[in-house]
């Protein structure tokens, strides 16, 4: 059965920022951990069949989190996010880079900015990425997730080609 | 150089070109009579709208005309559709552990 929960994706190309919206059915400090938590996030960010791998994370003013999405053949990318700001269960942001093995990242990144609030026992998480080049997000795709998701694209490929044809 | 599609559509005035030109091929100067900027402007708009492959230029008898690649212009949207894709995907994930979550809890 489908949930109602309410999701928001949009892109504003001018201003190269992505606004997603996303309310989850549980209250805010679990939903705070879900994103704050290394354990706990390498459990969703990676869509199936990649898995998340984190090697450090210091969730904390300067600190950051390196990570890999890892392919099924084993191809690793890694990410680094250094985080900004942090007022606890309420808002944090982090600069976002593709790296090396080494932790080194490669520019440009994104900022990104999470906020959290809590209502009638569902958090709601707003999340705005902006990109200094959103050629870069084109690049995310391009790194592997597609292949992940050939399934449910090629459904948007067959709808895409029947309104085309309209 | 390879441009950034993404580019392309960043400027204003290279959308409105882009909006013109949906629907009829124009030539420069018919596309420039509708901007308040010069015809070098208009023509530079063109070039990095070329550069990028979303219009090509057809020569009729003495004139060139712009022709706007619809095809290109869906891959940008067939893009954005993969990243809104990724992050339902990812959020249905969660909603799992999430719900894992609460179930330890109790």
């Amino acid at each position: 059965m489908k949930n109602n929960l309410l999701f928001d994706f949009t892109v504003d190309k001018a201003a190269k920022t992505v606004y997603i919206t996303r309310e989850f059915d549980a209250d805010l400090s679990l939903v705070w951990d879900a994103f704050t938590k290394p354990e706990i996030l390498d459990r969703w960010v990676a869509p199936k069949p990649y898995v998340a791998k984190t090697k450090f994370m210091d969730f904390k003013v300067g600190g950051r989190r390196f990570y890999a999405m890892v392919s099924p053949e084993g191809n690793e990318s890694w990410l680094i996010q250094k985080y900004t700001s942090i007022s606890p269960k309420t808002n944090f942001k982090l600069f976002n880079a593709f790296a090396d093995k080494d932790a080194n990242p490669q520019l440009p990144g994104s900022d990104w900015d999470y906020s959290f609030s809590e209502q009638n026992g569902r958090t709601k998480v707003n999340i705005t990425i902006y990109n200094e080049s959103l050629s870069r997000m084109e690049k995310m795709i391009e790194m592997g997730f597609t292949e992940g998701m050939s399934v449910t694209l090629k459904s948007l490929d067959d709808l895409l080609s029947t309104l085309s044809q309209k | 150089m390879r441009r950034d599609i993404f580019q392309a559509i960043a400027d204003p005035t290279r959308r409105a070109i882009i909006a013109l030109i949906a629907l009829n091929a124009m030539t420069p100067n018919a596309i420039a009579e509708n901007f308040n900027t010069t015809r070098q402007a208009v023509s530079k708009h063109l070039r990095i709208l070329t550069e990028c492959e979303l219009v090509t230029q057809e020569q009729q008898g003495r004139e060139i005309y712009y022709t706007l690649q619809v095809e290109k212009m869906k891959e940008i949207d067939k893009w954005l559709s993969q990243y809104r894709k990724l992050w339902e995907t990812r959020f249905n994930q969660l909603d799992k552990v999430l719900s894992t979550m609460k179930k330890q809890k109790k």
